[in-house]
């Protein structure tokens, strides 16, 4: 894992660590937020971590706990927390491409996957560098999540109210941020809009999970588009082995 | 809550990711496939930004996230650093709720 960021010029490397460490304090303040919900939500510190050491997954550990706080018992908390992971299961296959992975590799990398993690290693270009930026995020960002999960939760009601110093817009502009780089391109930004109309519009008909599932099944729209070079749109045309990937 | 729902809820999702990282190769190896599996995640972000920003509670909801949200796509576009665009995010939806404003 190492080795891959080595073959990397040192100012990319540099630019990389700073990025995931970036994103780290990002997930950090989330994580705050989560440790704290969660002991609010009736889980005891040992389960708030050990969600954040084996789940691991901020998304569908907010919603196991969001389900929790209100009322909605341990097999809807679970269900929901699941019906967000199975994100996990899309990201795993646009990533297996990226990351060319050995046999020995395949636990730690599916252990370290998560929305920054994929998102930071598929904004790359080429392929060391997109797997440099897996494993470098990957690492930073869990260890980052589990120590402020840990002080949140130790913290619990002291701080009473994460909202209040607006933790859940820092998570949406984390993601924005991390998905900026494929809205400079025409597939990118029609995944995007549509995807996001789609979660909008079944929010209010479905629980949480299902809005985001819905708008991941958007992408099966691009396979009725041509591609973008017929478009016209190849101002910048990236010599990758997998065409719409960057 | 049990621990028993907590492994469960642990495994399930452990399991969703290899089995991902699991699919054979020859599968993805088409452009086609490659082109709509690369943007999955770009999907599943913008559901989760916009899930976070105009839902609360199963209803639509117009305020402080949004413009919080707006301030992070300027910032992105006038290619700011990544913790400039977060902080400053944060700082608007906090600003604004701190007054009273789209609480």
């Amino acid at each position: 894992m190492v080795s891959c960021a080595g073959r990397l010029p040192g100012k990319e490397k540099a630019r990389l660590v700073r990025d995931a460490a970036g994103v780290g304090l990002a997930v950090g303040a989330y994580g705050l937020s989560y440790g704290a919900l969660a002991v609010a939500g009736g889980l005891t510190v040992a389960q708030t971590q050990f969600l954040s050491l084996v789940l691991y997954g901020g998304s569908a550990q907010l919603a196991l706990v969001g389900t929790l706080a209100a009322g909605g018992g341990g097999l809807a908390a679970s269900a929901t927390a699941a019906l967000l992971g199975v994100r996990g299961l899309f990201y795993g296959v646009s990533l297996r491409p990226v990351l060319g992975l050995r046999r020995a590799a395949l636990l730690p990398a599916a252990h370290l996957l998560s929305d920054e993690s994929a998102a930071m290693a598929i904004a790359r270009r080429t392929p060391p560098e997109r797997r440099a930026a897996y494993w470098v995020t990957g690492s930073v960002v869990f260890l980052c999540w589990n120590l402020a999960t840990l002080a949140g939760a130790l913290s619990g009601s002291l701080l009473a109210d994460p909202e209040a110093l607006g933790f859940d817009t820092a998570s949406s502009a984390a993601f924005l941020a991390l998905v900026a780089p494929r809205l400079r391109e025409r597939d990118g930004r029609l995944v995007f809009a549509a995807a996001a109309v789609v979660a909008t519009a079944v929010a209010p008909f479905a629980g949480s999970g299902l809005p985001v599932l819905a708008a991941g099944l958007t992408v099966l729209g691009l396979a009725l588009l041509p591609p973008a070079e017929a478009g016209g749109a190849k101002r910048r045309t990236i010599p990758t082995r997998h065409g719409g990937a960057a | 809550m049990s621990w028993s729902w907590i492994l469960l809820a642990a495994a399930a999702c452990y399991l969703l990711k290899l089995a991902g990282l699991l699919v054979p190769a020859r599968v993805l190896g088409r452009p086609s496939v490659a082109r709509v599996t690369g943007a999955v995640p770009v999907a599943l972000l913008a559901g989760l930004i916009a899930t976070q920003t105009f839902v609360s509670d199963q209803r639509l909801l117009l305020d402080a996230r949004v413009a919080g949200l707006a301030v992070a796509a300027l910032a992105l576009w006038r290619r700011a650093p990544f913790l400039v665009v977060v902080v400053a995010a944060a700082a608007t939806t906090a600003g604004l709720r701190h007054l009273g404003v789209g609480a």
